[in-house]
């Protein structure tokens, strides 16, 4: 880097380009204006503006890792479709903006030659929200790319139609940094360790900073010690919960264990304010087994939660509303999964979560 | 290796089968013009059978006069794949509501060509575009091709993550603010913050346009700007009698579902008591041609939710009620401004906003940005007794 010429115009801190450079015509002329849509097909919107201005939406699955070349096809289906008009939404699909309805089952046969299915609106699954895993992450304790493909595969039928009671949502963090934010979903697929860091006292002198590290442990489990004559640190297991936070500001502590890593599974979580508030996901099943390329167990346990919930709850209930309203005894009586002391919290203000009241259902 | 030279990867093979559009088929579609491609399969398959990944992280790496916008990463086994052994990202800030041309996506496909792997991700969790693996050496190059293009880079470390919005007012009738300019607005003044980190830690900010909350704001952002009205719902009373005729059960789907019970239909007419609405969306979600937001719309502004690294996951909570929209540049520059003075005075290293007002408590949090507290920031008042009443110059002789 320090042989590249620094030229005199190099140019910074110019910020993204401006949106209004990038909307389609309609959108433009009709921006704040809108009256109502309506649903004309699982994944297919179309938006009315108080002109009488219709826009259509055509949202198509994504794996949200995209190659160059698809990319281009997407540019090129958008030409050919749409004036060159797209987006992306926030759970990772991509969205052609048409204002010529004519155009919408070409396009949509297009997606589907190309294997890029046409859903994911109102009461379907969307796209799973993910991090990168063993793609591209330091901490992964599983693949998020991978387990994605494999529960999706699974619970396709529910993103190309809307049969379910409300929207479910599902995101996957392959650690508990939870970059996909799986801390809010109705499902969230979590990779997570089971065993403390392993120390490098050889390494940690040289890349990490003590004090830092120590501070860096949300339970203290973490102390200065003297190993071989060199200053390094030492774990107090039992106090230690594998967050990896240390691993994140140290790589002399390193998470990775194939043998003991795994899979946990949450239930109950949203983000929107519609009716409850929102809410936090909750654990529904501690552990499963790490079990690459298609994690059957991961995908029988999320294919079972959504049946349950799609038989027993009522319309426009989300899964986490479902679950309150019902208890959740019922939920773990319903779905067959096993409630043990690990459901309870033992962290910060876990008495806050414990039952304080006699309404049980019997 | 396969027969024809590629790496094996029969594990990852079979996640090219099904319906579901496969990353797999993704990298091996990028690898026709990058021979990084192949080492990154052989990399996966290897992480695939020993169920363990195989990266390194840290290095600073960057662009000169940047301190974040591409996180620096090594495989562990370089010399086995030595086509990933630098693998880094770059995070680069994304068009608000993540609206393109086809040509803008032909032009970063280009430049991501020619110093790159070819894979992306469209979008990074925070809401940028991410090229998916470079070399240091590419770093500078790309930048300036980015940046020629009209594209700059996004955030990471203890900087101003790059702001990120629905697409609010572009197409969506429940907009109760423009998101995508106040998230532009943001993004363009805080340039500075967003390229270089002055932070004990991340700040992320994110603009939803109403409650519905489509980018998850109250669960991801230290800066939650949600949508929302303070005047009655407006109601097209023929259009509700359409639903009621189409088949919605308007007493059980929409009034039952009504937290606060504010709504009767009588079977013709439906009868909604403004007052007593929390504007949670419910009945306009459900009846998007009959209901729609008031007109006199703003946002509700609340602070400091984040995942669970640190202390534990938070989520945002009620900081300001009501901003009228047109105020709400100014308003929330203001606020951002003092919030941050007193992060960076007491925060201590990695801890979010969040965080800091757990532990020093909302109050002293009010206190310290010159606000004043307001029964809509809480769920309940104190049900404890261990009060700290404050001496008279404490409290300003209030």
């Amino acid at each position: 880097m320090a042989s590249q010429p620094i030229k005199p115009k190099r140019i910074t801190d110019i910020g993204p380009p401006n949106y209004e450079n990038f909307l389609h015509p309609v959108i433009k002329s009709n921006y704040g204006q809108w009256k109502y849509h309506e649903t004309l097909a699982p994944g297919v919107l179309c938006h009315v503006a108080e002109s009488g201005a219709r826009i259509y939406s055509v949202r198509a699955a994504s794996p949200r890792l995209l190659s160059i070349q698809t990319l281009r096809l997407f540019a090129s289906l958008a030409d050919k479709y749409c004036g060159g008009y797209l987006r992306f939404t926030s759970r990772n699909n991509v969205e052609f903006l048409l204002d010529n309805p004519d155009n919408i089952e070409p396009l949509k046969k297009e997606l589907a030659a190309e294997g890029f299915p046409v859903g994911g609106t109102n009461n379907s699954i969307s796209n799973i929200v993910h991090t990168q895993g063993w793609v591209h992450c330091h901490s992964s304790a599983t693949d998020a790319s991978g387990l994605v493909k494999s529960v999706m595969d699974a619970l396709y039928e529910d993103f190309v139609q809307e049969k379910l009671p409300a929207k479910l949502r599902i995101a996957v963090a392959c650690c508990l940094n939870m970059c996909g934010a799986v801390h809010c979903s109705d499902i969230a697929i979590l990779g997570i360790h089971r065993k403390p860091p392993q120390i490098r006292h050889d390494l940690l002198p040289k890349v990490c900073e003590v004090p830092t590290l120590i501070s860096s442990c949300p339970t203290g489990a973490i102390r200065p010690a003297t190993v071989g004559g060199k200053q390094s640190v030492e774990v107090i297991e039992e106090q230690c919960m594998y967050c990896g936070n240390c691993y994140t500001v140290c790589p002399a502590m390193p998470m990775n264990d194939p043998d003991n890593d795994g899979i946990s599974i949450w239930v109950g979580g949203k983000v929107s304010n519609a009716r409850t508030a929102p809410k936090f996901t909750k654990l529904a099943i501690p552990y499963l087994p790490n079990n690459p390329p298609r994690w059957p167990e991961v995908v029988q346990a999320v294919a079972n939660i959504v049946d349950v919930y799609a038989k027993n709850a009522k319309r426009f209930e989300r899964l986490g509303e479902w679950i309150e309203r019902v208890g959740w005894p019922k939920f773990f009586e319903l779905t067959g999964i096993p409630f043990t002391r690990y459901h309870i919290d033992d962290f910060k203000f876990a008495g806050l979560t414990y039952a304080r009241s006699t309404h049980i259902r019997f | 290796m396969a027969d024809n030279g590629k790496p094996k990867t029969e594990l990852l093979d079979q996640l090219e089968t099904g319906p579901w559009p496969s990353f797999v088929t993704e990298i091996k579609k990028a690898r026709e013009g990058s021979p990084v491609c192949d080492d990154l399969l052989g990399q996966l398959e290897l992480s695939y059978q020993e169920k363990k990944g195989h990266w390194k992280h840290g290095g600073i790496v960057g662009v000169l006069g940047y301190g974040g916008g591409v996180i620096g990463r090594y495989s562990d086994i370089p010399e086995q794949f030595p086509n990933v052994a630098h693998f880094h990202t770059i995070r680069v800030n994304q068009p608000s509501g993540w609206f393109y041309t086809s040509d803008a996506i032909r032009t970063l496909c280009d430049i991501w060509e020619r110093h790159g792997s070819g894979l992306t991700n469209m979008h990074g969790s925070t809401g940028d575009i991410i090229f998916l693996g470079t070399r240091t050496n590419e770093l500078e190059p790309t930048f300036k091709e980015l940046t020629e293009a009209g594209f700059d880079l996004g955030g990471s470390g203890s900087s101003m993550r790059t702001p990120s919005c629905c697409l609010g007012q572009a197409r969506c009738e429940w907009a109760c603010y423009d998101s995508m300019k106040l998230c532009y607005d943001l993004t363009m003044a805080y340039q500075d913050e967003l390229h270089r980190p002055p932070f004990p830690y991340k700040f992320k900010i994110k603009c939803a346009a109403c409650p519905n909350d489509c980018v998850a704001s109250i669960a991801r952002a230290d800066l939650s700007i949600i949508g929302t009205w303070k005047d009655d719902i407006q109601q097209d009373d023929a259009a509700v009698a359409a639903y009621a005729a189409g088949g919605l059960n308007i007493q059980k789907d929409v009034c039952d579902r009504c937290p606060t019970r504010c709504m009767d239909w009588d079977g013709a007419t439906l009868t909604i008591n403004n007052r007593e609405c929390v504007r949670c969306m419910h009945c306009i979600n459900a009846m998007p041609k009959a209901l729609a937001p008031g007109k006199e719309r703003g946002a509700t502004i609340l602070i400091g939710s984040k995942a669970p690294i640190v202390q534990g996951a938070l989520l945002s909570s009620v900081l300001i009620p009501f901003i009228p929209a047109d105020e709400l540049l100014e308003t929330v520059k203001e606020l951002i401004g003092r919030v941050w003075e007193f992060w960076d005075e007491y925060g201590k290293n990695r801890e979010r906003i969040g965080e800091l007002i757990q532990r020093v408590g909302m109050a002293n949090f009010l206190d310290a940005i010159g606000l004043d507290p307001a029964p809509e920031m809480i769920s309940a008042p104190r049900d404890n007794p261990y009060v700290f009443f404050q001496t008279k110059s404490e409290s300003n002789g209030n």
